[in-house]
Formats: structure tokens, C-alpha cells, sequence
């Protein structure tokens, strides 16, 4: 239909990501300008059920691809699928990720058209989507439009659309569509990611400074007596705090150096002068007062949050978000209260 | 005049900028505090190239020219003395000493094993009672036949331990003889039996580097081993200055840069009064000289290395290039150490440790009150170059770089 | 075997990149081989060395991405091929893969492709999974290790990296890989790379003769430039009743302005 709206629903072993929900979301609003309906692409090999999701959040129609070959993501398979499906459509939005950049990058060979990845923004303008995107690493933004060929393909990134609330129950025309594709491809097996985060390459990295070692309610156990044992017992107790919340973030731990001077964590985890000169996209610091030489670390880092006990503390200048108060009760309050916002 | 750098030279540049940058860096502050050399500099260095980098590669080298030698030394220089000494004693005092006065068979023999990074090399003039009166000096090397037989003691040799070959200097004519003829050079395997040698601590500055003494007592050398003539070796040690001291000067050259980059980061960040320090005009001021000295460093030992590439004899140039660029070394890091504050006292800044590296260049290779007299000597037409038996080869690419 | 690495030249990541008229300027920042494809050249390098063959670095750019190819060289590829046209300038990724694949089956008998993930400028990522589509050839990006290549059986195991870990996957050759870092550590150029690269005559091919009769029109156009205001940073405390009242509050907050 020349004014529909597709979304290629991404999914891992029959999950769909929540951006796939998001750029349904984003989808019903291009609809809304286009004057047409949301149809959501359906790839796999038995996830029907992702169907009835993706009426509740939003579809008018699925087209639903199930069939053994597509079981596991091949991106020659699905490209072919994806192009048969999306050849007349006017737009298709993708949630962006590693399959979907690729799949979309092909789709748009097939269908002659332009592919904006990796969205934040859009507006739509006489029929055509001006879409916002970084380049440069996030330096710089573009508005970028595919202003002739057609579908408009744009993948939008997670987080940066608004989830539609679910409406359960709701239902949507489902059509079954012809899955057969070519791939000379094939998949052997899945395996775990290698290590966890490393510091240099996180987006979120949570640390902990000297304020993190003197929780006055921490008792020590039973016969430990030495101060400088106790001491660095109890800062161990505190970083549990940072790893928590780093946990629940998906983030990498880091320390000011007099944490690590201190004993409380190893070298590694330095972020400062000496040690690591980190630039994620949030950095959260618990108990770090900010002195320059911390800051040299992580300045550049998009957006940092911070907890002091200290209103004075420099690290406040730095940050965009705060709280003054006893990060012994908010670090762990705040674990909690993300968890919940973020759904994990 | 041309004063831009061929795309090979930015390409040399990068190239040693960026392992510096990676491979050093990160852990030189530990190795300084440590006061001993990461064991893998050498190897890295050597496995890179940089060990034989001017050198033709028909005798084992990269075939590169002058000026790549003053680039690699300044970008050394830039993240830690200690890197720039070993290209100083190893390539500039040594490799085109042999370069410039060893017969064929030396030249195959020791020159070839060093530009590959298979042997390490070094320079043994200075002893614990001579330093600039060179002529004075009282190792020995006695002639038995056809043998020479070495004694005495250096001092203050860096890679003296990790040296495989030294060019040692000791006298050779008797009395009657004028001191400056008086002196013979031996290239000397430091495994030979009589050898002995030790680490030097304690130094202010160059900590992660070796330094140390080398002492000798009856060893034997054929005569093969002597480098020159009998009695020329005078006149081959100050040969091997003037390329040493290429290396000092296009070294500190990078000390300034980088004690300037460190300032102007650090000004950017401080905040006092109410602004980051960087719009205070005492503050400008000291960056304004850094910027200056460096300019005028980086000229000074760029055309020195211009001159060598044409074969032209360089002493007073390069005896220019090194009293400025290590004097203004001193006082860039000096100065950033100011602009730090109380931060630059301490090493969790880079800055201290500069000052301390930038000490040592104004007494080696030619004090600063030498190369004074030496400049006053030809200004005054009180000291003229006479040329020498041997001159350090001119650069010719299509040479340097052939295969045989 | 006959190796193809694509590399693009583009600013250094460090530079200041800022809007002037309207276009993007990076000040006199340096330009240099984009950093993905250091890993992508190095992994050419490698196969080659592991299995004998040759090794193209080819590049579409101004004059001046000629440099891009020189780093390439004196990494050690054996030659390199610059596509340079005005019709090819400021052009989308459409047009870029129309273009490399033209000049993969002009240089004939290619075994394999490697290009990095993307180009540290546009960041679109899209170029070597449609340089793929266009010859017909798998994908196989974001490849993090080659844990089998059978050049005889013509057949190749590899890693990606996804979202949720890594998947293995076999593939036939000729195919077309994208390098992510975790692949290798680039190697230094070696001087005898620097001196031959300095001196290597890299052929420029216009697009005709790379095999492209006509250079199609550009699909995607950029209207605006947007360089993103640069926020005073006043941190916003956020307080409450109890700590965890504040920091329920924190969490809305992060979460409202998509900061988590």
C-alpha cells in the first residue's frame, strides 16, 4: 500500500527487543501523517505469539514469515523477505540493531532506496521523513531525507522513542506470507559474549570514591580488630552498592585513585590522570568528590550523575544530575527504583 | 625552501607517536618510580625497526635518512626520555660512528646485528674522573702484537648492562704524544673475558632508563677491533658527539612539545578565581615561550639533519640545536610544573618527571657551558672545522634502500 | 587468494568537529585511515600470510584519500587502487557500494572482502552488507574472530558479535567480511612499508573506469547540519522526603530525559 507504514519486528529466539515496540509506536505517528496503516513484518520460525504483540502495540496488520529457514537470523534470508514484503510500502522502520542495520543496509540494495540508520528524531514533512541522526560519534547531527525513493527506510534507536502502552486484546488483520528465501549461509551455533565490560569501551560506568568506605552503620564481623582490615572491609561492602547499581545498569565498575590507593579495588579500575581516561555516555559517581585529577578522567563523559554527601563537593559542577545526601541509602534506593523504571 | 615533511616522514612520525603513545605511556610513570627499564622497550624498539632506522639496508637497517632519526627522537622524547637515550647511544654514538669509520668487515659484523635490533649497542668515553676533558683521559689500550690490551674504567654509560657491543676510547700513544692524537677506539664485545659491568641508581632523571659502568681489566682485542686509526680516536668521538647530539637536540625538541601539550591541557581544566587559568595573561605568558622554544628547537634540529642527509659537515649546527633545545627543555618543564600548581610537584603528573629528564640533557653530550665555547670558538674564528678522514655518508635513498 | 580491503579516509577522531557554511569542517585535524579499517586491513594481512595470495587495498575519496591507501600500503597490502570521480562526490551509501562492488568485479577473481564496521564520519555502517548484496555475495559482518577459512574448500567459520552474545556462522567464499576491533591489533606500518608506499603509484580509476557506465543519482540527501548546542552544564539536585522518594525521582528523571 503506497502509504503504509511497515516495522520489522527484531526479535532473538522468539523475544522481541522493546525498541521493536517503540518504533511501532513511532511508526503509528509517519502513519498518521502518510494517511495510512502500521504494518508489522513478522520473521521466524514459530513466533505467531509475536504477532499478537505487535497488535497489542499498535499494528493494524501483521504479514507473518514463519517458516523453518527463517529460524535463525541469516541476513540474505531475510533481506529477500523483508524486499518482497516492502516493495510498495511508502516507509520501513526498523529498531536498530546488529541484525537490523545490516538487513536494512540490503533491503534498501533491493528496493533501490536510501537507509538513515540509527535515528533519534523525526518529523514528517509533505510525506517525507526528516529523520535526526549523529555522525561523528554524536559531534554533529544530521536531518537527513530520502526525499523520491521509496520505502523511506529508517531504524530508529532504543530508548530514543517512547514506548506505546500495550493494549491487550487488541486485534489486527494477520496474513500469512511465503517465508521460502536463498541463504548460502549457516548458522553453527550462539555463544556467550567474552568478559564483561571493559571500562575503556562501556557506554555506562558506575564508580565509587572514598566516600564509598565509611558506612557508620557497618558492623564488622566478629573478630576482625585490625583498623586498617576493618577499613577496607567496610569500603568492599560499600562497593557492593557500586556494583549493584552498576548491574542493574549494565555498566562497568570504576574508582577514583584514593579508592584504589586505599586498597579497596584494584588498579583496574581507575578512572583519572593516572588510570583511565573514559568517555562514556553516563557516568555515575558515588562518594567521589571531583577533584581535577579525577575529572581529567572523565569530563567528557555525555552526562554524569552524581551522589555526595558534601553539597560543596566539586563533582557537582561537572554533573548534570545530583543528590546530596547519604549514598549508603541511595545507591541502593536508587538500584531499585531503575530496576523498576527500566523493567529489568 | 621547503619546509614541510615528505608524506614518508609524517607516515615515520605517526608511526612512532602512536607505539610511544600506547606501548609506553600507560606504564612509564611505575617503571620511573621502579628506577629500572620495562624489558620489553628494547625488544619492541628493535622488533619495530627503529634500532637501525638511518641506517642502509644493505647493513641491516630501515634506509631512512637524517631527518626520520631527528623525527623518532623527538616523538620518543615526547613520552619518555628514557626511549630517545637508547636511540642516542645505540644509533647516533655508536651505529654511525661504525657507519662513518668502519672498514667493510666491521661494518657486517657489528653495524648489520645492530640495525636489526639483534645487538645492543653503546658509547664508552666518559670515566669517573674525566667528562669534558676528553683528552685527559686513563683507560689504556696497550699494543702486544696483534692485540690491544684494555684497561680502565667508564662511568655514567647508559645500556652499560644491557650493551652487547661498546665503542671504547682509551689512549694509545705514549708520552711525547699530543693527547689529542693520543687516543685510539676499539669496538669492544662487552662478553669478553676481563669485562665487567654494573647499574648506576640514584640518578634524578631518566629513571626507566640503564644506566651504569663498564669496567675493564687486561682484556684482549685483536686489532681488527680497532675502529680508525691508531691515534684518530679523539677526533671519531667527537664525529659520534655530533650525531649523539643531533638525537639530545631533536629529543628535547619533544620534551618542550610535550611539556607545552601538558600545559595547555591542564590550563584548560584549572579553575581559580572564577575561570579556567588558561585567560590569565602569566599563564599565556609561559605557554607563549614554550611555543616559541619549540619552534625554534624543532628548526634547529631539523636542518642539522638537512645537512647530514647533504653530506655537509653540521658540528657547529648541531652543537647549536642541542644547548638550545636542552636548556629550553629545562625551562619549558620547569615552567610547567608552574602552570600545575601543586599537581606538577607531584607524579601523578606527567610534568615532574620531565624536569628531572630534562636535567641530564644539559650535561651530557657536550655540558651547556661546552657547546657555549664551541659556538663563542667559531664566532670569534677561534675554532674551525678541518675535515675529516672519514665524513658521515650523505643520504641517498636509492642507495641506502637497495638491497645489496 | 585475491583479498579486497576497502578503507576510507576520514578525519581523526580527535579533531574538533564543528558547522561552517553549512559544512562540516574539522579544522587542520589530520586525516587518516578510518580506525575500523586498520582491522580490517590487518585481518587481510593475515589471511594472506596464512594462506598465501595478494592483498588490494582499495578506497573511494578525493585525491587526497590517497593517503588512506598509502597507510595500507605501508601496512603491508601489495597494491592499491583509488576510485576518484566528481560524479562520485558527496554521494550516499547506495551509490559507494554500487561503486566498490563495480570495482571489486573489474579487479576480477576476488576470494574475499574485508571493510570496518563503519566509517568513523557518516557512521552509517551499511557499506559492506550492500557492497555484498550487490554481488551476490554473504554478508558476514561485525566478525570478531575467523575461527576456520578452508581456501581450497572455498568455505569460511565466523563470530559476529550481536547484541546477545555471538553467533557462529559458516559461510562459502567469495563473501564479505566487516571487522569489529575485537577481530585483531592492527599492526605499525614497517618502515620498508613506509618507503614503499611513499613510492607506490597508486592507480586512480574515474568510474567509468571502474566499471560504472553511469554514476546513479544519490537517494538520500542532507538538508541540515546540526551541531548540538553546547549545554551549560547547572546540575539539577534532586530532593525528596526520604532517600528513596529522591531517588525514585532521579530515576524519572534519567529515564524522561533518556539518559538511561
Amino acid at each position: 500500500m503506497p502509504n503504509t507504514v511497515q516495522v520489522y519486528i527484531d526479535h532473538f529466539n522468539g523475544v522481541a527487543s522493546g525498541a521493536s515496540w517503540e518504533t511501532l509506536g513511532a511508526a503509528r505517528k509517519v502513519a498518521e501523517a502518510l494517511g495510512g496503516g502500521v504494518t508489522a513484518l513478522v520473521l521466524g520460525s514459530g513466533v505467531e505469539s509475536l504477532a499478537q504483540q505487535a497488535f497489542e502495540f499498535g499494528a493494524d496488520e501483521v504479514l507473518l514469515a514463519d517458516a523453518p529457514g527463517l529460524k535463525d537470523y541469516r541476513a540474505e534470508a531475510y533481506a529477500t523477505v523483508v524486499s518482497r514484503l516492502a516493495k510498495d510500502a511508502a516507509a520501513l522502520l526498523m529498531p536498530n540493531s546488529s541484525r537490523t542495520r545490516e538487513l536494512a543496509g540490503m533491503v534498501a540494495v533491493d528496493l533501490e532506496t536510501g537507509v538513515t540508520p540509527d535515528a533519534v528524531a523525526f518529523e514528517v514533512k509533505d510525506g517525507v521523513i526528516v529523520a535526526t541522526r549523529p555522525i561523528y560519534a554524536g559531534k554533529l547531527l544530521i536531518k537527513e531525507i530520502c526525499a523520491k525513493a521509496r520505502p523511506q527506510i529508517v531504524t530508529l534507536r532504543g530508548r530514543a522513542f517512547p514506548a506505546p502502552a500495550a493494549q491487550s486484546g487488541r486485534k489486527g488483520t494477520l496474513t500469512k506470507v511465503d517465508g521460502a528465501a536463498e541463504a548460502k549461509t549457516e548458522v553453527v551455533e550462539y555463544k556467550a559474549s567474552e568478559g564483561g565490560v571493559s571500562l575503556s569501551d562501556a557506554a555506562i560506568i558506575v564508580s565509587g570514591g572514598r566516600g564509598v568506605s565509611n558506612n557508620p552503620k557497618l558492623t564488622p564481623p566478629a573478630g576482625m580488630t585490625d583498623e586498617k582490615q576493618i577499613e577496607v572491609w567496610k569500603a568492599q561492602q560499600g562497593f557492593e552498592l557500586v556494583r549493584g547499581l552498576a548491574a542493574a545498569l549494565g555498566a562497568a565498575v570504576g574508582a577514583s585513585r584514593a579508592a584504589v590507593d586505599a586498597g579497596y579495588v584494584p588498579y583496574a579500575y581507575q578512572v583519572g590522570q593516572t588510570g583511565k581516561v573514559v568517555s562514556p555516555d553516563v557516568y555515575v559517581a558515588l562518594g567521589i568528590s571531583g577533584a581535577i585529577q579525577h575529572l581529567a578522567g572523565m569530563r567528557t563523559s555525555k552526562t554524569i550523575i552524581a551522589i555526595n554527601k558534601d553539597p560543596e563537593a566539586p563533582i557537582f559542577k561537572v554533573a548534570r544530575f545530583g543528590i546530596v545526601g547519604d549514598l549508603f541509602e541511595l545507591a541502593p534506593a536508587l538500584t531499585e527504583a531503575l530496576k523498576k523504571k527500566l523493567g529489568k | 625552501m621547503d619546509f614541510s615533511l615528505s608524506s614518508e616522514h609524517e607516515m615515520v612520525q605517526k608511526l612512532v607517536r602512536d607505539f610511544a603513545r600506547s606501548e609506553v605511556a600507560p606504564t612509564i610513570r611505575d617503571w620511573d618510580r621502579k628506577q629500572e627499564m620495562a624489558p620489553e622497550t628494547l625488544p619492541r624498539m628493535a622488533e619495530l625497526g627503529l634500532l637501525g632506522v638511518c641506517i642502509p639496508v644493505r647493513y641491516g637497517g630501515q634506509g631512512m635518512d637524517y631527518i626520520a632519526l631527528g623525527l623518532v627522537c623527538e616523538e620518543l622524547e615526547a613520552v619518555d626520555t628514557t626511549l630517545r637515550v637508547v636511540m642516542s647511544v645505540h644509533m647516533g654514538l655508536n651505529s654511525l660512528g661504525l657507519l662513518q669509520w668502519g672498514t667493510e668487515e666491521q661494518k657486517q659484523r657489528y653495524l648489520t646485528p645492530q640495525a636489526r635490533g639483534q645487538r645492543y649497542a653503546g658509547f664508552a668515553l666518559t670515566e669517573p674522573g674525566v667528562g669534558s676533558d676528553v683528552a685527559r683521559m686513563l683507560s689504556t689500550a696497550r699494543r702486544e702484537g696483534d692485540e690491544y690490551v684494555i684497561n680502565g674504567e667508564k662511568m655514567w654509560i647508559s645500556l652499560a648492562t644491557k650493551a652487547h657491543h661498546v665503542l671504547w676510547f682509551a689512549k694509545t700513544g705514549g708520552q711525547g704524544v699530543d693527547a689529542h692524537d693520543a687516543i685510539s677506539a676499539f669496538i669492544l664485545e662487552t662478553d669478553r673475558p676481563g669485562v665487567t659491568k654494573g647499574d648506576l641508581h640514584g640518578k634524578l632523571g631518566v629513571r626507566a632508563g640503564s644506566t651504569g659502568w663498564i669496567a675493564c681489566q687486561d682484556v684482549r682485542l685483536p686489532t681488527a677491533n680497532r675502529l680508525g686509526e691508531e691515534g684518530e680516536g679523539f677526533r671519531i668521538a667527537m664525529a659520534c658527539l655530533d650525531n649523539g647530539r643531533y638525537t639530545v637536540a631533536a629529543g628535547a625538541a619533544g620534551l618542550i612539545r610535550a611539556s607545552l601539550e601538558a600545559s595547555v591541557r591542564y590550563a584548560r581544566e584549572r579553575q581559580a578565581f572564577g575561570h579556567t587559568i588558561d585567560r590569565y595573561q602569566l599563564i599565556q605568558q609561559k605557554i607563549a615561550v614554550m611555543v616559541r622554544d619549540y619552534e625554534a628547537a624543532r628548526l634547529l634540529y631539523l636542518r642539522a639533519g638537512w645537512m647530514k642527509n647533504r653530506g655537509l659537515r653540521n658540528t657547529r649546527e648541531t652543537s647549536l640545536a642541542k644547548w638550545y633545545a636542552t636548556e629550553a627543555s629545562f625551562q619549558a618543564a620547569s615552567e610547567a610544573i608552574q602552570v600545575h600548581g601543586a599537581y606538577g610537584y607531584s607524579d601523578e603528573y606527567v610534568v615532574e618527571r620531565y624536569l628531572r629528564n630534562a636535567r641530564g640533557a644539559m650535561i651530557y653530550e657536550g655540558t651547556s657551558e661546552i657547546h657555549q665555547l664551541m659556538q663563542a670558538g667559531y664566532a670569534l674564528g677561534l675554532r674551525q672545522d678541518a675535515p675529516l678522514r672519514c665524513e658521515l655518508p650523505a643520504y641517498d635513498a636509492e642507495i641506502w634502500q637497495a638491497e645489496v | 587468494m585475491n583479498i579486497v580491503v576497502c578503507v576510507k579516509q576520514t578525519p581523526d577522531t580527535a579533531a574538533t568537529i564543528t558547522v561552517q557554511d553549512g559544512k562540516v569542517s574539522w579544522g587542520d585535524a589530520p586525516l587518516v585511515i578510518n580506525p575500523w579499517d586498520e582491522y580490517a586491513v590487518e585481518q587481510a594481512l593475515r589471511t594472506k600470510e596464512a594462506h598465501g595470495g595478494k592483498v588490494t587495498a582499495l578506497s573511494l575519496g578525493p585525491e587526497a584519500a590517497r593517503e588512506a591507501l598509502k597507510h595500507a600500503l605501508a601496512m603491508g597490502c601489495d597494491e592499491a587502487i583509488l576510485v576518484s570521480d566528481p560524479a562520485l562526490e558527496g554521494v550516499d551509501s547506495l551509490v559507494v557500494s554500487k561503486a566498490l562492488a563495480a570495482a571489486i568485479q573489474k579487479i576480477g577473481d576476488v576470494d574475499m572482502v574485508f571493510v570496518g564496521r563503519q566509517a568513523v564520519d557518516t557512521d552509517t555502517g551499511v557499506t559492506g552488507p550492500q557492497l555484498a548484496r550487490r554481488l551476490g555475495w554473504p554478508a558476514l559482518s561485525l566478525v570478531a574472530a575467523i575461527p576456520a577459512l578452508d581456501p581450497g574448500a572455498k568455505t569460511i567459520t565466523v563470530e559476529r558479535m550481536i547484541d546477545e552474545g555471538r553467533q557462529v556462522v559458516r559461510s562459502p567464499m567469495p563473501a564479505v567480511l566487516s571487522a569489529v576491533k575485537e577481530l585483531n591489533e592492527p599492526r605499525y606500518p614497517s618502515f620498508m612499508g613506509i618507503r614503499k608506499a611513499s613510492k607506490a603509484t597508486i592507480p586512480v580509476w574515474s568510474a567509468a573506469d571502474a566499471g560504472l557506465a553511469s554514476v546513479p543519482a544519490a537517494v538520500l540527501a542532507w538538508p541540515e547540519i546540526i551541531a548540538p548546542p553546547k549545554v551549560e552544564i547547572k546540575v539539577e539536585l534532586i530532593e525528596g522526603a526520604t532517600p528513596a522518594e529522591a531517588a525514585a525521582k532521579l530515576a524519572d528523571r534519567l529515564v524522561a530525559e533518556k539518559v538511561l
